[in-house]
């Protein structure tokens, strides 16, 4: 078993999955972070995503790639407004309101999609969506390769948003303390709506990554959410390089936990793992303490 | 009629107003012979829904065909569907089947996954309300003695018997290539159930299983299976999951490049489905299934099978498994000459019904079990789906050992 | 006194409806709904008198249920004998996993993490242990009699889940009088300050917790027999958990009738809506997710709180 034939391809597979987690999770430990929520509706708006993907390449002939610099926009708009006309008005600050408000918006999405859409699972087919390159004893899926790129480009950019424009300060003055942050002028509705969009951004991106080598149907965002939130926990709520690390990490381990005790016990390590930081170090490997 | 109409008279059937809506009914309709009330429960919301949709299909279609001309002893009585959705969860199945029933349906047809089949069978066997599964493959749905439920289609046993006898005879007739298998299955009811009738019956045949690994629905990525597969190098991998993961496994597997001496699935979702041989030709090339299939011989079947791919729909299992349930019910509804639910069990009973595009053979049930249920042999050939087994359906000679891309 | 007739009086109430319709379309619709009631009242106790949001009570839920039916099935066990055994064990659970998470001081989001995680964990390990069936389930033998805790009639499982939300009515109306009761509260209000003033913080959480697993584990005993069927994923999928915080939330967090009232008017809505669209797949579920938000909208202190403000 522990050849490295296996090894190898193994860890370096679960490098690759776990960067597009660690996209996915990316949008929610900003929300997570500044809104301190939970948002529910978060796989809901992957698939939505996803969907979008896919009618720009139907439709439109467009690469997933390239559709991304599109979606990524149309999302934030779409993530900006959710938070500032619903997500806001409809929950009244109250953390239990805004779970039920974000479950709501899950349900209302996918079904929406299942409605329009139907229940058909859909695939495209790219002229270099089997290509792969060699590693070692490794083969690499092109798209996933390309895929892991883009994510460290995303969370540069993110991580550079955060600590040099004015916003990313806001963003974090607001994280940090809300009311302080209220005093000195920042608009905090603002603010949340801007994360929230911004997080929803991340999920159009990931969207185009995955759509080549995935499918997508009304409920394909669904299988990315818990796993998301393990990460978020793991690197810290609100910590975009923890997000980054805590998704590669969760790669790896699900790959070798998968290895070593079958796919489906294997899905096991990833809790334990969620458990174990969230008793013995909640804050996550970059957290501030609390 | 407008859709709000149709939403009026749904809402009547469904409660307990239904009565009311039979004496609203026009006359003409009387003349012919009260309709009777059919259910046709799928899970057309939900994780399943897609499975759901295609079933439904498959009922609608068998319904317009019966009620061109209706139901002759009855007086020519159409049969008025009560759609149910399930919801994908057992206790969606249950709350509509206890609908169905007091909407006074004198049967239920449908669904789907075995859990659903469990709970709604048994809520219809406490008003003897005839339940045809139309595919619900567990085999305890059978055996624990409800009198009301019928299965058309095979169960597990029959299954993994069917399979391992086809893959032993395909095996001998090539010269005993293959000696090691893998199982990769999804890790619910149908997977596991078939996985370990497979492990306990393979090794008893001279094969030996050199792994099983069970993984989830959804399953993310397929990439780390596939590495195991390559590095134990089988002589033959077994998948048996639902079609999404069957056509990451598959994608995965061409990705890269894995090639057992076959690939021969059981109950293998996307296998025998011809719009994974029509995304993901190359993927599919070759492709074994052991599965549920129409017979290929059955002009009906084949006519059927235009009529579905002319609304632009796939024609899958669901659809032809649900189709045939459905005939199987007005055959009995026909003999029974009566609406009444014990003359609907008895008549099914008795059944001998060889009018479905499945190839069973006229319908023989023993508590509740076709005994002419079988599954066949596909194989993906160039851009078709062949028969491959057993020899009077099949249309094609089987290729194996894969050949060397 | 004046509220424990007010729960007798809605207790017999309830207890008419299946003297009134013989529609068991109608009996199987209040049966479901009382068992989301149940379940939502376990959530009720911790979430809503301790302030303590969990995200995994399928873990209390799902413990029940399979311990009851494995008992049944592998043991031979009578099957009342395993609702009181299977409750016991869900209690259990929680006490677990209470001491676990309180003693590393979780609260808020992250408590809510961690009870989902131990509720996947369990589903996970359902999936591919032996003793559950793995994925296969476990299949409870038919055989109606009283005995077996399985009934031919809709009727006496009515009155039976209706024995067991009232019980949970009186449990919570009785501790919210109780010292324990203040306690808790006093605990969701400020933790700090509960400490301050002597309150063994860590204790009453664990009580609440151990009381709310329960509550929801009685809900997964009733759910085995009732439909007879259990898999990894109908007894610890995230589904109940979050039926199990939907009817307090919309009901009226914190109040002996909120889960009762929130699963009715849930499991209403769900039907209505059902009704409304017909044979529109998705379209019901869609108007029930707006409305479900109106509801938060218009009324954030769930409908108690509505009710509460009109008189």
């Amino acid at each position: 078993m522990l050849s490295p034939i296996i090894l190898v391809p193994a860890v370096l597979n679960g490098l690759l999955t776990g960067a597009v987690y660690a996209l996915v999770a990316l949008g929610l430990t900003l929300i997570y972070g500044v809104l301190h929520i939970i948002n529910f509706a978060h796989g809901a708006l992957l698939t939505c995503a996803m969907f979008a993907a896919f009618f720009a390449h139907r439709l439109l002939g467009l690469d997933p790639y390239l559709a991304a610099l599109g979606l990524t926009p149309v999302f934030f708009c779409l993530g900006y407004g959710l938070q500032r006309f619903v997500i806001g008005p409809a929950a009244h600050g109250e953390d239990r309101n805004i779970l039920l408000v974000t479950l709501g918006l899950a349900v209302v999405i996918e079904n929406a999609l299942l409605y329009a859409f139907r229940a058909d699972t859909r695939t495209i087919n790219l002229p270099y969506g089997f290509d792969v390159v060699e590693v070692g004893p490794a083969f690499l899926s092109v798209p996933r390769v390309i895929g892991f790129g883009v994510v460290i480009a995303v969370a540069l950019a993110l991580w550079l948003i955060m600590r040099f424009t004015d916003t990313g300060k806001a963003i974090r003055a607001v994280a940090r303390e809300k009311l302080g942050a209220e005093l000195s002028g920042i608009d905090v509705a603002h603010i949340y709506a801007v994360t929230f969009g911004l997080g929803t951004a991340c999920l159009a991106i990931a969207a185009c990554l995955l759509l080549p080598t995935y499918y997508v149907n009304p409920h394909a965002g669904n299988a990315f959410v818990l796993i998301a939130f393990t990460i978020v926990v793991l690197g810290g709520m609100g910590s975009v390089a923890g997000a980054l690390l805590g998704g590669l990490i969760i790669g790896v381990v699900e790959s070798l936990s998968g290895l070593y005790l079958g796919e489906s016990l294997g899905q096991v390590g990833i809790f334990i793992i969620f458990i174990l930081v969230l008793l013995f170090r909640p804050s996550g490997l970059f957290g501030e303490r609390a | 009629m407008s859709l709000q109409s149709l939403n009026r008279r749904r809402f009547l059937q469904s409660t307990a107003l239904g009565a009311a809506a039979t004496f609203a009914a026009p006359a003409v309709l009387r003349a012919q012979g009260q309709p009777v009330k059919v259910g046709i429960l799928q899970p057309v919301s939900g994780a399943m829904s897609y499975s759901g949709q295609q079933g439904r299909i498959g009922a609608t279609l068998a319904l317009e065909e019966i009620n061109a001309s209706g139901i002759k002893s009855l007086g020519g009585a159409k049969i008025e569907p009560v759609f149910g959705d399930a919801q994908s969860t057992p206790e969606g199945g249950n709350a509509e089947v206890e609908k169905m029933n007091s909407a006074g349906c004198a049967a239920v047809v449908g669904g789907y996954v075995s859990s659903i089949c469990l709970a709604a069978s048994q809520t219809a066997a406490r008003y003897d309300l005839p339940y045809i599964v139309d595919v619900g493959v567990a085999d305890s749905i059978v055996t624990r003695g409800l009198k009301n439920t019928f299965r058309l289609g095979p169960g597990f046993g029959v299954l993994a018997k069917t399979a391992i006898d086809n893959l032993i005879t395909l095996n001998d007739a090539a010269g005993k290539i293959a000696k090691t298998v893998m199982i990769i299955h999804e890790d619910s009811a149908f997977g596991s159930g078939l996985a370990k009738l497979l492990n306990t019956q393979l090794p008893e045949k001279g094969f030996q299983v050199i792994e099983t690994i069970p993984h989830p629905t959804p399953t993310r990525d397929f990439n780390n299976v596939v590495t195991k597969i390559r590095a134990s190098n089988p002589d033959i991998v077994i998948p048996a999951d639902y079609y999404n993961e069957y056509v990451l496994l598959a994608r995965t597997m061409q990705q890269q490049k894995v090639r057992p001496k076959a690939i021969y699935s059981v109950l293998g979702g996307a296998a025998s489905s011809y719009k994974f041989v029509k995304e993901f030709p190359e993927a599919a090339q070759y492709i074994m299934d052991c599965n549920h299939w129409f017979d290929p011989k059955n002009p009906k079947a084949l006519e059927l099978k235009k009529k579905v791919e002319a609304k632009g729909e796939f024609f899958t299992y669901e659809v032809y498994m649900n189709y045939s349930a459905v005939l199987l019910l007005a055959d009995a509804l026909e003999r029974a000459a009566s609406a009444d639910r014990a003359k609907i069990i008895a008549a099914l009973e008795s059944s001998t019904f060889s009018g479905h595009v499945m190839p069973y053979g006229p319908t023989k049930f023993v508590n509740g079990q076709n005994q002419g249920a079988a599954p066949v042999n596909t194989q993906v050939l160039g851009n078709d789906i062949q028969v491959i087994f057993p020899a009077q359906f099949a249309s094609a000679k089987p290729v194996y050992p894969m050949p060397k891309a | 006194m004046k509220s424990y007739a007010s729960i007798a009086a809605v207790v017999a109430l309830l207890a008419c409806v299946p003297l009134l319709t013989a529609s068991n379309v109608a009996l199987n619709f209040m049966v479901v709904a009382l068992l989301i009631a149940l379940v939502g009242q376990g959530w009720n106790v911790l979430g809503g008198y301790g302030g303590q949001y969990s995200f995994g009570h399928a873990a209390f839920f799902g413990t029940g249920a399979y311990v009851t039916a494995i008992l049944q099935v592998h043991y031979g066990l009578n099957a009342w004998l395993g609702l009181v055994i299977g409750i016991a064990a869900g209690a259990l659970i929680g006490a677990i996993t209470g001491a676990l998470s309180f003693r590393s001081g979780l609260r808020g989001s992250y408590f809510a993490l961690v009870t989902l995680a131990f509720a996947e964990v369990l589903r996970i390990v359902a999936s591919v242990a032996p003793i559950t069936g793995a994925g296969v389930g476990t299949l409870i033998k038919l055989d109606l009699r009283w005995e077996t805790f399985q009934f031919q009639s809709r009727a006496p499982f009515y009155w039976i889940i209706l024995a067991f939300v009232a019980a949970s009515l009186v449990l919570v109306k009785l501790m919210e009088g109780s010292r324990f009761g203040a306690y808790l509260v006093a605990v969701r209000e400020n933790e700090d300050a509960a400490k301050a003033v002597g309150i063994d913080v860590l204790r009453v959480k664990l009580a609440a917790m151990t009381l709310s697993a329960a509550i929801t584990a009685a809900g997964g005993c009733f759910y085995a027999q009732y439909f007879l069927f259990l898999d990894a994923g109908i007894a610890y999928g995230p589904w109940i958990s979050v039926e199990a915080l939907l009817a307090p939330i919309i009901g009226g967090i914190g109040t002996v009738y909120g889960p009762l009232l929130g699963a009715l008017v849930v499991k209403t809505l769900g039907e209505v809506t059902k009704l409304a669209t017909g044979d529109a797949p998705g379209l019901d579920l869609v108007i029930y997710g707006c409305v479900l938000i109106l509801v938060v909208a218009f009324a954030p202190q769930g409908i108690a709180g509505l009710l509460r403000r009109r008189a």
